[in-house]
């Protein structure tokens, strides 16, 4: 799978063309060539086998970069590889002498890497990560156009939407990995009984609907779909109807076997589909946009594929895996096709477009053809033989047969609108003036259009006279792969007159019916559409404008910038947590056993307990200047009388030097003065005398635990042996920690420099004052 | 006497963390200091308290005899006194800096980076 890796160095190769020929056609000799690597892969894979490999990445982790090629995989794989060959070369003519044309097409690599990565990953980690770049890539292409506002709110719509929903996979997929126990698809295919009655099931399908609902815009996260749209047509082609899109039907069909056959799993994809499918058909045929027509048509194809791998039958898994080929080809088809009519005549508004195919004929041609794939009408075209398997999965789904056959017949008559405002409306009929005189487009921009409808009348060539060929065992794996029982494909466009066929005429003829009628329709359903301004794109908007609040009141509340309250924030965690732990763990248990008190060792301790007071309640600089040192030189004392001559010598120099420089550096300073309020000292003694308590328990308890250390007699035992020194304080000290020391002169060096600086400069601004 | 100084502790953990609390910048060093001083008695406290028996090896013996003081804590403690050293006198060195810059002491006073 290294080719998909390398893809990322190939726009280097196009950029050196750039300003010479359209890039596009070098650019699109990687795509092609991945597609032909493909391709070659058809017929081990159709004769059931599974492609995998594998090299480690985290082998600690389990983490493999495992690939898992099987049916469904390459059908993706097909589609992206394929269909990115055509949009690349598309996107070289769209965005000719564009000055960042490079850099689109390292974000176009980018994200048909991620894709392909996607689809072809064996370990669910390594899935997530390209599942996540697919998002990024996404952020980078929707927001291409960086300098339009509404570009980069899209961008970071998507991006949130999406990014939000990957969040909720990566919970799903660790969850699932730790059930299954295996972060690889191959294991955990084999574990589905022991996940499904794994109390965590329905979190991990709760979490892995989220993710794939929000990639795949199910209704209500299809609201970043349309705005998307912001993105150069050839994004809006490729990630936005034929590919990405699809990664969350991809995550559905690819964990079907695990997760699914549940009722949990059955209803709520069924159920989410047929909304989203419903919804995105209505909603399209009232725009007027071509760009946003097909957008909310792609939403409904991609609830169509949600509901039937709801239902989750043999035929509805076959329906979807024809529809989701039919459905990349005539959308992909249409976009290019919207993008060089909008690239030609400067408008994609459906209002002002008029008679186009006197003067665009090959797109003519190519929209033609894409249509009628799309609205299903002839047996001549794939569309026919998807429609028709949509409505046997319909009618022969195990619940609620007839709602479901009723939604789809009504998103049928709507999608044959659809295809009636994209084919007929901006083509018949008296040319009209458009903002650029209209022409016919170039080769790089009707190709891939042409191409991909064409294949649509072509692979009906194939089903139905060549029936033992390649294709159709290709697919059966891609179901099988899928539905996990094996499934067999027989595809025939014409099955003679039954109720399937009676069906299909019904919604050409409804639809045709209504995109008559549409206006008037339209007029009447006005009073409808005040319900979008309460929709999810409202919910939405509130959201992110509610959490620019609630970010701004926390900094407020976090950050004020009152260093004594920040303080009182760091001891009151810290004792709370210490408290917390002590009495939980220890509870209040002070030993018993102590060494006994000497007259002399009392006098000294209340003294510091005395001068900690005085230094703390006095007025006075001096005197706690004073109170200070003796505290000091209580503590040498109390070193001396327990055995640490080292320490106390150091603490009585210290402290000498202490005293002497605070003398001289307060001397500079104003005196004391009261700031606090009296409720606030009173505040500030309540929590340092909880504090002081605390400690001093926490002292006591320890205490109580026995000692058990094995560096003392370590460093007893080979003081004199191994460094030659008596006094172990200082062998510690110079011999066996004698990088720590280091560290600590270096350190009261650089404090000493910093001294020096600090000195020098104030004199400095002296001279200069 | 292990009570009477973990009350010592306590207390010098209380009067710092009160001064600490405070929002004038000396008092604010002066508490850094005692809780500089409780911390080091705590350290030390840790390691039990053998009176009279400092951790010598006798010139006649290869390691020390009987019962002695824990060297352990003692050379921590030591780091610590000299390290908390350096950190006051260049604190209080700053503090005065500071003072000549922005003319306050009160901690509250100094909420921005400009003077």
């Amino acid at each position: 799978m290294t080719p998909a890796i390398a893809s990322e160095q190939q726009p280097a190769n196009g950029k050196s063309w750039l300003h010479r020929l359209n890039p596009g056609w070098f650019v699109a000799l990687l795509p092609l060539s991945l597609t032909l690597f493909f391709a070659g892969l058809i017929c081990r894979v159709a004769a059931g086998e599974v492609i995998t490999g594998s090299y480690p990445w985290v082998p600690s982790l389990g983490v493999n970069l495992s690939f898992y090629i099987d049916g469904l995989s390459l059908v993706f794989a097909l589609l992206i590889s394929g269909i990115g060959t055509l949009v690349i070369i598309y996107a070289g003519g769209y965005l000719a002498g564009h000055p960042q044309l490079g850099r689109f097409y390292i974000y176009l690599l980018l994200f048909m890497t991620a894709m392909l990565g996607l689809v072809l990953s064996g370990n669910i980690i390594a899935l997530f990560v390209f599942w996540e770049l697919t998002s990024l890539s996404s952020y980078l292409l929707i927001g291409f156009n960086h300098s339009q506002p509404k570009a980069r709110a899209s961008a970071l719509q998507a991006l949130l939407i999406t990014g939000g929903g990957g969040l909720a996979l990566l919970a799903g997929l660790v969850l699932l990995g730790q059930v299954g126990g295996s972060w690889e698809l191959s294991t955990l295919l084999t574990q589905d009984i022991v996940i499904q009655n794994h109390p965590l099931y329905l979190p991990i399908v709760l979490l892995f609907l989220l993710g794939a609902f929000t990639k795949s815009a199910q209704f209500p996260f299809h609201i970043w779909l349309p705005n998307a749209m912001a993105a150069p047509t050839p994004v809006s082609a490729y990630l936005h109807s034929a590919t990405m899109v699809k990664a969350g039907i991809f995550l559905l069909a690819r964990f079907n076997p695990i997760l699914g056959n549940t009722p949990i799993w059955q209803c709520s994809l069924t159920a989410t589909g047929a909304v989203t499918m419903l919804l995105g058909a209505y909603l399209a045929w009232q725009q007027t946009d071509l760009k946003r027509i097909l957008a909310y048509s792609t939403i409904s194809a991609l609830g169509t594929l949600v509901l039937l791998l709801g239902v989750g039958t043999a035929i509805a898994v076959k329906a979807a895996v024809v529809f989701l080929i039919v459905h990349s080809l005539y959308k992909g088809a249409l976009f290019m096709a919207a993008g060089a009519i909008d690239h030609e005549t400067g408008t994609r508004d459906i209002n002002q477009l008029r008679g186009l195919r006197r003067v665009m004929p090959i797109t003519f041609v190519a929209v033609t053809l894409a249509a009628l794939s799309m609205a299903g009408a002839l047996p001549l075209f794939v569309g026919y033989i998807g429609k028709k398997l949509i409505y046997e999965a319909a009618l022969t789904a195990p619940s609620a047969a007839w709602l479901l056959t009723g939604s789809v017949l009504l998103t049928n008559t709507f999608t044959v609108v659809v295809a009636g405002l994209v084919a007929v409306r901006p083509f018949w009929g008296q040319l009209k003036p458009t903002p650029k005189p209209a022409h016919e487009a170039p080769l790089s921009l009707w190709l891939g259009p042409l191409l991909l409808a064409g294949l649509g009348l072509l692979l009906v060539g194939l089903l139905e006279f060549v029936p033992s060929s390649l294709l159709t065992p290709f697919l059966a794996t891609s179901a099988t792969a899928i539905a996990d029982e094996l499934v067999r494909v027989k595809l025939a466009a014409w099955s003679g007159v039954n109720a399937i066929f009676w069906l299909s005429l019904a919604t050409l003829l409804a639809g045709i019916g209504l995109y008559t009628g549409r206006n008037g329709l339209r007029r009447l359903l006005s009073p409808a559409n005040a319900l979008t301004a309460i929709g999810p794109e409202r919910i939405y908007e509130r959201t992110l404008a509610g959490l620019q609040i609630v970010a701004t009141g926390q900094t407020r509340l976090l950050q004020h910038g009152y260093l004594p309250l920040y303080l009182l924030t760091i001891v009151l965690t810290t004792a709370g947590l210490i408290g917390y732990t002590l009495l939980t763990r220890y509870g209040l248990n002070i030993g018993t056993h102590w060494s006994g008190v000497r007259m002399h060792e009392i006098t000294v301790a209340v003294v510091i307990l005395l001068a900690t007071i005085a230094a703390v309640v006095s007025k006075s600089r001096l005197a706690t200047i004073a109170a200070l040192g003796m505290i000091g030189y209580g503590l040498s004392l109390l070193f001396v009388f327990y055995g640490a001559p080292d320490l106390a010598m150091t603490q009585l120099a210290v402290e000498t030097l202490t005293v002497i420089i605070l003398a001289l550096t307060l001397y500079h300073l104003p005196r004391f003065s009261r700031l606090s309020s009296t409720a606030g000292r009173t505040r500030d003694a309540l929590v340092a005398l909880t504090v002081g308590g605390l400690v001093s328990v926490l002292v006591l308890t320890v205490l109580t635990v026995p000692m058990q250390s094995r560096l003392t007699p370590f460093f007893a035992e080979n003081s004199v042996t191994l460094a030659k020194g008596r006094n172990i304080v200082n062998v510690i000290l110079v011999d066996f920690r004698a990088l720590d020391t280091l560290g600590e002169i270096t350190v009261l060096a650089v404090a000493a420099i910093g001294i020096y600086a600090l000195l020098k400069q104030q004199k400095q601004n002296e001279q200069n004052e | 006497m292990e009570i009477v100084l973990a009350l010592v502790i306590g207390g010098l953990f209380a009067g710092g963390v009160y001064m600490l609390l405070r929002r004038n910048l000396v008092k604010l060093l002066v508490g850094l200091i005692l809780l500089g001083h409780g911390a080091n008695l705590l350290i030390f406290l840790m390691g039990r308290l053998i009176p009279g028996r400092p951790p010598l090896v006798p010139v006649d013996a290869t390691h020390p005899v009987g019962l002695f003081a824990d060297p352990l804590p003692q050379a921590l403690v030591l780091t610590a006194i000299v390290i908390g050293f350096g950190l006051q006198a260049f604190a209080l060195v700053l503090a005065r800096r500071l003072y000549q810059s922005a003319h306050t002491d009160d901690l509250d006073q100094l909420r921005t980076t400009e003077t």
